[in-house]
């Protein structure tokens, strides 16, 4: 069942006039339970796919379906509580809330989603019991370590109960350990719990973890590759 | 969920925090204690117009005021005392015989206002008797004696026993003189009214100018609360419809300017106050804003809505000024209560306080309502900074702020 599905998306800044064609004409989608990576050279476009797959920019033309709803057409209003309720965000600083504890950090967005109490706290505590942070739920951010903010944020993304997970360069600011045991967790969850994670990343242990690659270069989607189809080829 | 995490954020930076907080509240303090003080001058100004220099109201022949012509007097004041004092509210009522005129020393003369009073009936209405420094109030039985204020004495170099000749037109209009001694000094603490203006006995005065007693210029008449003067004004205007009935206001037009021009300062000072606190407040959000772009991109990615996000700065801003506000304003009223107490002494002014009238003794005074009305023009200024930052926050591009160094 496809979740995601792009056509023709091309987006024009207006940089002083000069027009910078930052995607041009892409079409992709994307099934449930996808571990893809999106790759490519910087400036190739990577990140303008994430901001527009995650409703946190719009294409100048083409359409962006999502679970069925078209987004170029939804209002900004509309739009933030579709990302709340649809989408996960998982940023390459973290962007934790320093003055929440884990607990209350991965507990915002049901809050937001105005989740009931006792039902935030259970699904909290799975969460944590996930990334394997149990322990540190009282902790405030600057407590812990770069590996573990970023788990504690793969969480907080989990939380809401997305449609996908969108992952800008999530190991880029971590240590070879540390992106090992997220890409573990993010791939254990895939696996277990058939979520969606589409990454934008430079990193080749992503790469490696990652079950499709998506190639992009100026712009323009130049090999879209499933892993398991390569395995079968050789 | 948004009024703890905004009170969180504003403990985020706990120096900056309280520097903002320390900043309010001395301002807020300095606000409130200003119109306590200001309120305290005011309100013992009024004290002294009404207490010492002129009572609730008076009465006299329609004119008299204009030029004190000797001519335009009451006629059978005791019965018009008498109907006064029957009037609700009203605590005492005095007669006066008052003639401008002239008085001299060894050494020196001076114009001057003679007043005749009945010092028994003169006690309930004015505290002259208690602003004597030297000798006392009529208590020596003696004939023409006159209390004269400290400043007169100086300026005719005498002191307590010396002899005055006072010249006075009399009934016939015939300038006549009369021979008193000082028997008393007062100190008001207005050296205007201390040198202008002496009493003697109405007895003496009626003797000397030729009044049979049952005539005078003015009743002064004292009310048991400020707040009735109009009421009683209003009903002895109906009962004397002949006779000149006025208020302190309308005898002291100054006192009243000065209630209304003191109200307007107080309202321009704590305005200026706070839009100085104003202006560091939006600095500091500003900060606080600009600090926080990474983080309240995210807030607005992970799908907080744009309303949520400007209450978020708004409460972080209305938390900071109340909470100094708050404090400022506890500090501003208790030290203005201990002080309406204990007094303030500016001992060091005291010359320049009394030559416009004031006593250099001020009792600060503050009032709940004013309280009130503080607090509000604080939460104001604090919902009024915030707006300016918030809609920065709003301009925020979640997918830009997000991925910003």
């Amino acid at each position: 069942m496809n979740i995601i599905e792009i056509k023709g998306v091309t987006k024009i800044y207006d940089k002083n006039t000069i027009p910078v064609h930052a995607l041009n004409g892409i079409d992709l989608t994307f099934q449930e339970g996808e571990f893809a990576s999106i790759v490519g050279p910087s400036g190739s476009g990577k990140t303008t796919l994430l901001n527009i797959l995650g409703g946190l920019d719009d294409a100048t033309d083409g359409v962006v379906l999502i679970d069925g709803v078209d987004l170029t057409a939804l209002s900004g209003a509309k739009k933030t509580t579709f990302r709340k309720n649809k989408i996960g965000f998982v940023f390459q600083s973290f962007n934790l809330i320093p003055v929440l504890t884990v607990q209350e950090n991965i507990e915002f967005i049901m809050q937001l989603q105005g989740i009931a109490r006792e039902d935030r706290e259970k699904r909290t505590a799975e969460l944590l019991e996930a990334i394997g942070l149990s322990d540190r739920k009282n902790s405030r951010p600057n407590k812990l370590s770069g590996g573990q903010q970023q788990r504690v944020a793969v969480a907080r993304a989990l939380a809401s109960k997305p449609k996908f997970i969108l992952a800008d360069e999530p190991t880029a600011n971590l240590d070879s350990k540390s992106a090992e045991n997220l890409l573990d967790i993010m791939g254990k969850l895939n696996r277990e719990e058939n979520i969606t994670f589409i990454f934008s990343t430079h990193d080749l242990r992503v790469m490696n973890k990652a079950k499709r690659i998506i190639t992009i270069e100026d712009g323009k989607v130049i090999s879209d590759v499933v892993k398991e189809e390569i395995h079968n080829l050789i | 969920m948004l009024w703890l995490l905004s009170w969180k954020n504003v403990w985020r930076n706990k120096l900056r925090s309280i520097i903002v907080i320390i900043a309010v509240m001395l301002g807020v303090f300095a606000g409130v204690f200003m119109l306590a003080f200001m309120n305290g001058m005011v309100e013992e100004r009024i004290q002294t117009v009404i207490r010492t220099e002129i009572s609730h109201i008076q009465i006299h022949q329609p004119g008299f005021l204009e030029n004190n012509d000797f001519s335009l007097r009451i006629n059978n004041i005791d019965s018009i005392i008498h109907l006064a004092t029957q009037t609700g509210h009203v605590a005492a009522a005095s007669k006066r015989i008052v003639i401008s005129s002239m008085v001299a020393s060894a050494e020196t003369n001076s114009g001057i206002k003679i007043i005749g009073i009945i010092p028994d009936q003169e006690s309930k209405i004015t505290n002259i008797g208690e602003k004597i420094t030297d000798g006392d109030y009529f208590r020596n039985q003696q004939k023409n004696n006159v209390v004269i204020g400290k400043k007169l004495a100086e300026k005719l170099k005498v002191g307590l026993g010396k002899k005055l000749i006072i010249t006075i037109q009399d009934v016939s209009t015939n300038i006549t003189s009369g021979a008193f001694r000082v028997g008393g000094i007062f100190d008001t603490d207005n050296d205007m009214y201390d040198e202008s203006i002496i009493f003697v006995r109405f007895s003496d005065l009626s003797l000397l100018s030729g009044l049979d007693g049952t005539q005078a210029h003015e009743i002064a008449v004292i009310l048991d609360k400020d707040e009735n003067t109009d009421q009683v004004k209003a009903e002895l205007r109906k009962s004397l419809s002949t006779l000149e009935v006025m208020d302190w206001m309308e005898l002291s037009p100054e006192a009243g300017y000065l209630v209304s021009a003191m109200d307007q300062y107080t309202v321009i000072f704590m305005v200026i106050i706070l839009l100085a606190l104003c202006f560091g407040i939006i600095n500091t959000m500003l900060m606080v804003v600009l600090e926080r772009v990474r983080e309240i991109g995210m807030l607005m990615a992970v799908g907080m809505s744009k309303i949520k996000v400007f209450y978020m700065i708004m409460l972080e801003t209305v938390y900071l000024t109340m909470t100094g506000g708050t404090v400022g304003i506890a500090a501003g009223y208790f030290a203005s209560k201990y002080l309406e107490r204990v007094g303030i002494d500016l001992f060091f002014w005291k010359e320049v306080y009394a030559s416009i009238g004031y006593s250099s003794l001020i009792y600060p005074k503050i009032d709940l309502q004013t309280i009130m009305i503080v607090s509000l023009m604080v939460i104001f200024t604090g919902l009024f900074s915030a707006i300016y930052p918030a809609f920065k926050a709003l301009k925020l591009n979640p997918a830009e702020a997000t991925r910003m160094e």
